[in-house]
């Protein structure tokens, strides 16, 4: 079949551009090209296609590994830490305008999941951290009844974890809408009165390893795991929010003693 | 397979990786969210790994990620920040450069990842039907059709694009 004659298929026309024939087709190809113009016009514009996407992204390979995707750090924490604060828009989305809490439904219908889950955390975070006299439902020293109230509205067994070796007490918790259903929303505070936050959610967003985004002086870590979702936010000190946010991490993610 | 054969054929295909999801999402950030989830999903699930080629593996979880990602992301893609691909890229591209990063952005997303699995990673048209989970013919009229796409984009048609900004 390496017949000049034959007649050939677009298909083959692909799979010469792309080196897929055997080597006696893809001669006789070529020599079938030499008299047939316009498919050898179509064979240059594919062809002049791959170089352009190669010229474009080729020089990727050369760039250096980010620290976050070095294998050793993969593994470390099997959850690695993010080593940059990410794309900038998507950060002045979540923090930008006056949306306020009630506007959240129809601006973060837009965005994937996890996401929706962080901007409903910070929207959360930037309403009831200011709020000196109501900043929860339930304060801290009930935290027994809180546990079990929360867990009961959320569906899973809440850990609201003790964070006292970092020197944040905790300030108590309420009750929010998630995007999924109820989450729950802790608060701690600092000995000069900084503020963190937990919030935390069932969610259907697939599981992402942890997530970082600042900006104007507040951050937020956030990761989906086993449909949970956990936002971590407080004020943009990364250092202390990787500290704080892996204290958290620790205390939160024991499987096995999950109820079902 | 032995670990450290399985770590080392990991660690190589990191570069390629990042290439090929920067060229999916054509947004810096957003391609090493996707190779560091398809990392530690790799890692998590070596034991799922019984042989065969690591990097083909590699792709496939990449492009599954990559496709959740748009399917979340596509409820109301017109607000979706994590997405703007039009903003100014730093590394300052040639228009030629431009040009064919806009074009991608109007293919449909299995046949963005097909043309690029194959001019891009050099993968064979066995392999990214496996990666996509087709048969070889399903690829072959995915990446014709890309081309077309290309071509029409390129040749200043310029349909409205498919995934708004």
């Amino acid at each position: 079949m390496t017949n000049n004659e034959f007649p050939v298929s677009e298909d083959e026309l692909h799979a010469y551009v792309d080196g897929e024939l055997p080597a006696d087709r893809q001669e006789a190809v070529a020599a079938w090209l030499a008299t047939h113009p316009e498919a050898a016009e179509q064979v240059a514009i594919w062809r002049a296609q791959s170089e352009a996407i190669r010229a474009r992204y080729g020089a990727v390979m050369n760039e250096p590994v980010p620290e976050r995707l070095k294998l050793d750090r993969v593994m470390q924490h099997d959850r690695p830490w993010r080593g940059i604060a990410a794309a900038a828009a998507c950060v002045a989305f979540l923090l930008g305008g006056g949306a306020g809490w009630f506007a959240h439904g129809a601006a973060s219908a837009s965005m994937g999941g996890t996401e929706r889950v962080a901007v409903d955390a910070l929207q959360a975070y930037r309403l009831y951290t200011v709020e000196v006299r109501h900043p929860v439902e339930v304060p801290g020293d009930e935290r027994a009844h809180m546990t079990q109230w929360l867990s009961k509205r959320l569906g899973y067994e809440q850990r609201i974890p003790d964070l006292s070796s970092l020197g944040l007490k905790l300030v108590g918790g309420r009750l929010l809408p998630g995007p999924d259903g109820a989450a729950a929303f802790y608060m701690y505070e600092g000995k000069s009165g900084e503020r963190f936050t937990i919030y935390c959610s069932r969610t259907k967003a697939p599981e992402t390893a942890l997530r970082y985004r600042d900006a104007d002086r507040l951050a937020a870590f956030y990761w989906v795991d086993n449909n949970q979702a956990y936002v971590v936010s407080g004020p943009a000190d990364r250092e202390r929010m990787e500290t704080i946010t892996k204290a958290i991490y620790e205390q939160v993610d024991r499987p096995t003693a999950r109820k079902s | 397979m032995a670990v450290a054969g399985f770590k080392t054929s990991v660690e190589a295909a990191i570069p390629a990786l990042r290439r090929y999801a920067r060229a999916l999402t054509r947004n810096v950030e957003t391609a090493d969210d996707l190779v560091q989830d398809t990392l530690v999903r790799a890692l998590r699930s070596e034991h799922l790994f019984h042989g065969g080629e690591v990097r083909s593996w590699l792709y496939t979880i990449l492009t599954n990620l990559n496709r959740n990602r748009l399917r979340s992301l596509a409820r109301r893609p017109s607000l979706s920040p994590i997405d703007d691909n039009d903003a100014p890229d730093m590394a300052g591209p040639e228009a030629g450069g431009r040009d064919i990063e806009r074009a991608l952005a109007t293919l449909v997303e299995d046949q963005r990842a097909a043309l690029l699995l194959v001019v891009l990673e050099g993968l064979s048209y066995r392999e990214v039907a496996e990666v996509q989970g087709v048969p070889i013919g399903t690829v072959m009229s995915r990446l014709a059709r890309a081309r077309v796409q290309i071509k029409s984009y390129l040749d200043g048609e310029r349909p409205a694009l498919r995934r708004v900004k």
